[in-house]
């Protein structure tokens, strides 16, 4: 190898390396900047979010294991991933598995959720999402008053 | 990758809940999550999304862990019936209806309550210290039950939180007279209503709107036993309670008794706040049949709740031999009315026997019965329990009528017992 080669690959590796440390002080700095000043990245984020309809942004939620799924009260079924991803960010999923309705009935609460609580219009996913609350979550006639569910134990 | 990070975050977060949020923004959440969060900017800072949260919850409540959640975001939290056998309601065993978010970092030496409105001669800021020692003190036992109680066996069925009849308390409560508060301001002769705001946030996140802003008709704002409480059973008011101060109009449904007050509206007019609009709170003034939509203008608030009573011992399920008699006790309680009787049956409402009555402590405090009841042969009985108010109103077997909303089912409770 000539001594020329030599000096280049030590040039080649000492600008490499500079970018490395510049690439760091920048990483420390951007992050130091985010802890001291949030607001940076929210309105960052906040307005480049303007251009995108709600309608098509989505969170996708890591966490929705089949345990935790079943144990909220929901079910497989088409639109499941629809619900968990538009009636999950303002409540908890039991708010939605306690009720029962026909789809009139669930598309009511979806326009009440719109005209006072700020809920989002969920223009072509309302469809799905009201099949999906219609099949699993209708009513079920239980009459004026229902059995007790009773569970026996020895009263001392 | 991102479930990598949403992983070592939420480790991160079970270990430094609260100083972890101050730092960090819900944009840089979404960015190490590779999801955008639907209106990220309007959740309240120091608002954990639902993925992230830890669901131990309950305890860091100070709730005991046999309550059922309806619902934890927002906190829907009901008492099993046979928890509430205590004549005055713990707090880890005071059922919780939480509309909008807990308040997070409440400091109590900045506390303060302005009272605000059309129908105030001028506006009047109170710091808390000022507020308990400015005033006299004054403790009641005072009912609060949730106007949804029981709302989960009308049919057809009625949107909100599915709860059973575990929804009602009756704590001690401390604090100084609204009364009091009002003459101090000075109120004009066209007040009509008090409305209360607090600091939950909106679960929206919007910070423009209250999660709920409801109130009382100034008569009830007049009575001696509507307070500004600032103590429950002797302690600080939990924080799930609405610590520092809250409203506590005993005997009206218990969203009346707003939480984290920091303001109230004396209005010349029926108070606007949020769900003080129909249909929330409020039932048909003409009745409807069940299903029917009832118009706005057929729908009136609700003030004292109705008559009501809970068998609190035995809890339901019990079995015992025969030839052994059995005590049952419980409360019961008519809103703002007091209760005159209160009667059990075995056999399905045939006959009714009456139960020994104990007098309130004080007005709108739950009463207390019991009996000691012979079975005539083994088998399978249901107990019931009916009070009578002293208007001459009983609780109706059935759920009673229909309404849109699910609310003041107070049907007669029962518990199932078998005699071996």
């Amino acid at each position: 190898m000539q001594s020329n080669d030599i000096r280049k690959l030590l040039t080649a590796v000492a600008a490499l390396g500079l970018m490395m440390v510049f690439l760091i002080v920048s990483a420390i700095g951007l992050i130091v900047m985010v802890q001291f000043q949030p607001e940076i990245l929210t309105n960052w984020f906040a307005d480049s979010k303007e251009e995108v309809p709600a309608v098509e942004v989505q969170v996708v939620d890591e966490e929705w294991t089949d345990e935790k799924i079943e144990e909220v009260g929901l079910v497989q079924g088409e639109g499941l991933q629809l619900v968990l991803a538009n009636c999950t960010n303002c409540h908890s999923a039991k708010l939605v598995t306690q009720n029962r309705f026909t789809r009139e009935g669930w598309i009511q609460v979806i326009r009440w959720m719109q005209e006072t609580q700020g809920f989002w219009d969920l223009g072509s996913n309302e469809d799905p999402i009201v099949d999906y609350l219609s099949t699993h979550f209708a009513p079920e006639a239980k009459g004026r008053r229902k059995p007790l569910e009773v569970e026996w134990y020895s009263l001392e | 990758m991102s479930s990598y990070f949403s992983g070592i975050i939420r480790k991160f977060v079970k270990k430094e809940r609260r100083s972890f949020i101050k730092k960090i923004s819900l944009a840089s959440f979404a960015s190490v999550l590779g999801a955008e969060i639907v209106f990220a900017e309007n959740m309240p800072k120091g608002y954990l999304p639902v993925f992230l949260e830890d669901q131990d919850n309950l305890k860091s409540l100070g709730k005991d862990p046999a309550l059922k959640v309806l619902n934890d975001r927002p906190w829907n939290v009901e008492t099993p019936i046979h928890l509430l056998d205590d004549k005055v309601t713990p707090a880890e065993k005071m059922f919780l209806r939480n509309n909008g978010l807990l308040p997070e970092k409440i400091d109590p030496s900045n506390w303060t309550l302005t009272i605000k409105g059309e129908s105030v001669s001028q506006e009047k800021t109170y710091t808390l210290a000022e507020l308990k020692s400015k005033f006299k003190t004054h403790t009641y036992q005072l009912t609060l039950e949730c106007g949804g109680n029981g709302r989960g066996e009308f049919y057809p069925p009625a949107e909100g939180n599915q709860w059973g009849q575990g929804a009602v308390s009756c704590a001690t409560w401390t604090g100084i007279r609204v009364k009091d508060l009002l003459d101090d301001v000075g109120i004009n002769n066209d007040a009509v209503y008090v409305g209360y705001h607090g600091t939950d946030a909106h679960l929206s996140g919007d910070p423009s709107k209250e999660s709920i802003s409801r109130g009382i008709p100034i008569d009830k704002a007049k009575q001696d036993e509507t307070l500004i409480a600032f103590q429950m059973n002797g302690k600080d008011i939990p924080m799930a309670h609405g610590y520092p101060l809250r409203l506590v109009a005993g005997g009206f449904p218990a969203s009346a008794s707003g939480k984290w007050i920091n303001g109230l509206s004396i209005r010349n007019k029926i108070h606007d706040g949020s769900k003080m609009e129909s249909p929330s709170y409020r039932v048909p003034i003409e009745p409807v049949e069940p299903g029917e939509r009832s118009p706005d203008e057929n729908m009136r608030i609700i003030e004292s709740m109705p008559v009501k009573s809970i068998i609190t011992y035995p809890k339901s399920g019990a079995e015992f031999s025969f030839g052994k008699n059995l005590d049952i006790r419980g409360h019961a309680w008519a809103g703002e009315e007091m209760i005159s009787k209160v009667a059990y049956s075995i056999d399905f409402g045939t006959t009714w026997h009456a139960c020994q009555l104990d007098a309130p402590v004080n007005r709108f405090a739950w009463q207390h019965f019991k009996a000691n009841i012979k079975f005539p042969k083994k088998g399978y009985y249901e107990v019931w329990a009916m009070a009578t108010d002293d208007q001459g109103r009983s609780q109706p077997m059935v759920v009673p009528g229909w309404n849109p909303k699910g609310y003041l089912n107070n049907a007669c409770h029962r518990i199932a017992v078998k005699v071996i």
